[in-house]
């Protein structure tokens, strides 16, 4: 069987850009979002310059574009997930400066100050981050949709030494749900690279 | 969420200049400040705040996000992370109930981001007021009825209500403030004042839609807990499930003591109250009296004397009591050195 040259991920990110693309074209008329108040400004479309996994990132979005929405919709880093798009599941989460952070509460303009770090910007090159690699020791995920911003939450957790017990790292977790309940496998990852 | 400007703060007075109306204080005003955006961004993507402007304030946290002590007391700077504050060496030392009542809350990403001025005017919980597909309601929508008076009012407040609203105060970390006595500094349009935290929320009344007695523009810069620190203090916290919720019913303790005998006690309560709220009543009934359960329990009565509860919230009543009174039974028995 031909090996495909591109991949599922490659694939995604690729046809995430041409609908942006496609979706800039078609203009505000197709837009669903909420007529603009009468005396508040116009959509204002913004240059920003971002520094995710190292490298400075130039897009320009709408004023209004949360960072999550930034990475997966302009930047094609679909790795952080929108789940409740409320701060209130912990799928977004990457790194501000070092701190586990909600990506769908933060405002892109807002985060140009900070180096941002993604789940993308965990491995090196083909190895695992250690934490990534005891997930799939520990088998600490089923469908795989909140692993992202677990793994990132787990790294926080380890770094910041959030891990004197079980009930620690529980506890520092909490702010990352898991439909599938994983849980038990994702304390036992933590531990693992805690040890 | 419909179209905003977006600025940066320089300096605290320029910043309170640009807010045509309360900003913190008002739910409907035009202008907003944004510390960690936790609250303000949320209710924005919900449609119950629309404003046309955002002043982003957390560029002067290089002036007002430190954490000192001195004879005066300890100052902690109002753009300070909830997670700074609460991992604090001297904050989790000597003042337990303040670091408690920080690591009780939110999740640790929230609290990496969330800043304590913000929090301190965190927005009710209330589904009516959060739900815009509810027509009726009067902090959001002024003078338009209160669908929770006769809703599924579980999680709605018991004490500081008003015919016209009776959503919670949701946070944590006000109560522990309360029960300090702090004080808080405020840069306004024309210069600094001080007023003590008791006085800086509203009680609903016939205006929920003003939560605060903040002056257009005036931003929070720092808490000052004044006096001696506090570590026979504890916060004690009841919720649904055990981590990363609101609370039903909390309690802040901080308690001075000489053998078992209360030489000083102060109470605050949480969850159950429309704004930050003190047991004066409580704590003047445990004065010089000696502390045991007898005592602890009675303290809790008092502080729910004054409660109103409906259809679905009375609960609230016997769980806060008790909250109270585990709260002073687990102050009593910190091993502390004074």
């Amino acid at each position: 069987m031909k090996t495909p040259d591109i991949d599922r991920r490659r694939f995604l990110a690729l046809g995430t850009l041409a609908s942006a693309a496609a979706g800039a074209k078609a203009g505000a008329q197709t837009s669903s979002a909420p007529p603009p108040a009468p005396a508040g400004p116009a959509a204002t479309q913004v240059p920003l310059v971002l520094t995710i996994n190292g490298t400075d990132q130039h897009v320009t979005v709408d004023v209004r574009t949360t960072l999550l929405d930034t990475l997966r919709d302009h930047l094609a880093l679909v790795g952080s997930k929108k789940g409740c798009d409320h701060g209130q599941c912990g799928a977004c989460t990457v790194h501000l400066d070092g701190r586990a952070t909600l990506a769908c509460l933060t405002l892109a303009i807002a985060a140009q100050d900070a180096k941002i770090v993604t789940i993308e910007g965990l491995a090196n090159g083909t190895e695992l981050h250690p934490m990534q690699a005891a997930f799939v020791d520990n088998d600490a995920f089923q469908c795989g949709y909140c692993t992202p911003g677990q793994i990132m939450s787990a790294v926080a957790c380890v770094n910041s030494r959030h891990t004197s017990s079980e009930g620690e790292i529980r506890e520092f977790m909490s702010g990352n749900l898991c439909r599938c309940a994983a849980y038990p496998n994702i304390v036992a990852a933590i531990k693992q690279v805690a040890a | 969420m419909v179209p905003f400007s977006y600025s940066r703060a320089t300096d605290a007075q320029t910043a309170a200049g640009k807010a045509r109306s309360a900003a913190s204080s008002h739910v409907g005003a035009p202008v907003q400040f944004m510390g960690g955006g936790t609250t303000l961004l949320d209710l924005m993507k919900l449609s119950v705040m629309q404003p046309d402007a955002l002043i982003d304030i957390t560029p002067l946290e290089r002036r007002y996000a430190g954490i000192t002590t001195s004879h005066d007391g300890l100052r902690i700077g109002a753009l300070a992370r909830m997670t700074d504050v609460a991992e604090s060496p001297v904050i989790f030392k000597n003042y337990p109930v303040l670091s408690q009542s920080l690591l009780l809350a939110a999740s640790q990403q929230l609290r990496n981001m969330a800043r304590v001025g913000g929090n301190a005017l965190q927005r009710t919980r209330c589904t009516y007021f959060r739900d815009t597909t509810y027509d009726q309601c009067n902090k959001r929508n002024p003078g338009s009825g209160c669908a929770a008076m006769d809703g599924y009012n579980r999680e709605h407040a018991v004490l500081g209500t008003s015919d016209d609203c009776i959503a919670t105060y949701p946070g944590d970390w006000a109560q522990a403030l309360i029960a300090l006595d702090a004080n808080v500094e405020l840069m306004g349009q024309n210069g600094p004042r001080t007023v003590p935290f008791a006085d800086l929320h509203r009680v609903p009344g016939n205006t929920p839609h003003i939560e605060t007695n903040l002056a257009p523009g005036e931003l929070i810069t720092a808490f000052v807990i004044p006096g001696p620190p506090s570590p026979r203090s504890v916060y004690t916290k009841i919720r649904d499930r055990d981590s990363y919720q609101f609370g039903l019913a909390t309690a802040a303790v901080a308690l001075r003591l000489q053998g078992d005998t209360v030489t000083q006690a102060r109470i605050a309560i949480g969850g159950v109250a429309t704004k930050p709220w003190r047991a004066a009543a409580a704590e003047q009934f445990l004065q010089g009296k000696t502390l045991d359960e007898a005592a602890a329990t009675q303290a809790g009565k008092i502080a729910f004397a004054g409660a109103r509860p409906r259809e679905h919230n009375a609960y609230k009543v016997p769980l806060g009591q008790a909250t109270v009174t585990r709260a002073l039974l687990q102050a009593k028995q910190l091993d502390v050195q004074v």
